[in-house]
């Protein structure tokens, strides 16, 4: 089974990506990767990232996540975080990512606050 | 009264999950709770990944050497490569603003925030070994 399922949505220009899984060294961190690359290569560039599903991640996932909002950055883009687990948040706490990612609850005020 | 759990595994990514598995099994048959799990299941991803990754450098004819040692101070990890081990002082503060968007550099930085001593030294048989322990 893989480790990671990743789900695209479209709210108007927002492609919103639901994850489900895990975002470890392997496997979950190059799927992730390759669905950004490919959004990019869409020109979708204004992404919301659900990891209310993601039960768990690493070093290695949270790297992903950084060169993610890095790729998209350099396109132009915007890629903003939505539904952080208490493990998750304590985790870009940490590295002070926190102060990086822009970091939403609800999925309507994320929304919105790409208008 | 001490426990002990000691496995050997290939160099390559799947041992990481195969180690976190065998740290959590251990762990809940000795009873320790879930919050103190999640931490030692971090702490073993983290170290075993590096130990594939940077020590072994993913050469399948390096093993990496893995103990568990529950005792009455708490929960102890160690993790051997045979590579040709680093000096942890050498790995930039991912903290620190001008790294803040690296890609990678944070193994370590969770390793020490999980777990309450962690210690590097090289081993006298060749290569590096971490020891963690994490006190009750």
């Amino acid at each position: 089974m893989a480790d990671i399922t990743i789900s695209e949505r479209q709210a108007g220009d927002v492609t919103i990506l639901d994850l489900d899984g895990k975002v470890t060294i392997g496997e979950g961190s190059v799927a992730l990767r390759t669905a950004i690359r490919r959004l990019l290569g869409d020109g979708k560039n204004k992404i919301l990232m659900n990891l209310g599903g993601v039960g768990y991640i690493d070093s290695s996932g949270i790297g992903e996540l950084v060169s993610s909002f890095t790729a998209v950055n350099k396109e132009g883009g915007t890629l903003k975080l939505l539904n952080l687990t208490q493990k998750i948040q304590d985790l870009l706490a940490i590295t002070k990512l926190l102060t990086v990612f822009d970091v939403f609850d609800s999925e309507a005020d994320a929304l919105a606050s790409f208008e | 009264m001490s426990e002990t759990k000691e496995l050997t595994l290939p160099s390559r990514i799947e041992s990481v999950d195969q180690a976190a598995l065998e740290a959590d099994e251990f762990a809940k048959s000795v009873g320790l709770d879930d919050e103190f799990i999640s931490a030692i299941d971090l702490a073993v991803r983290e170290s075993v990944a590096n130990a594939v990754k940077h020590g072994n450098k993913f050469d399948e004819t390096k093993q990496v050497e893995i103990k568990f040692s529950r005792s009455a101070e708490g929960f102890e990890v160690q993790v051997r490569d045979f590579g040709a081990g680093f000096d942890p002082a050498d790995i930039p503060d991912p903290t620190n603003p001008a790294n803040l968007l690296k890609a990678s550099g944070r193994g370590i930085l969770f390793m020490r925030s999980f777990m309450d001593e962690v210690e590097w030294s090289n081993h006298d048989g060749g290569g590096l070994i971490v020891k963690m322990l994490k006190k009750q």
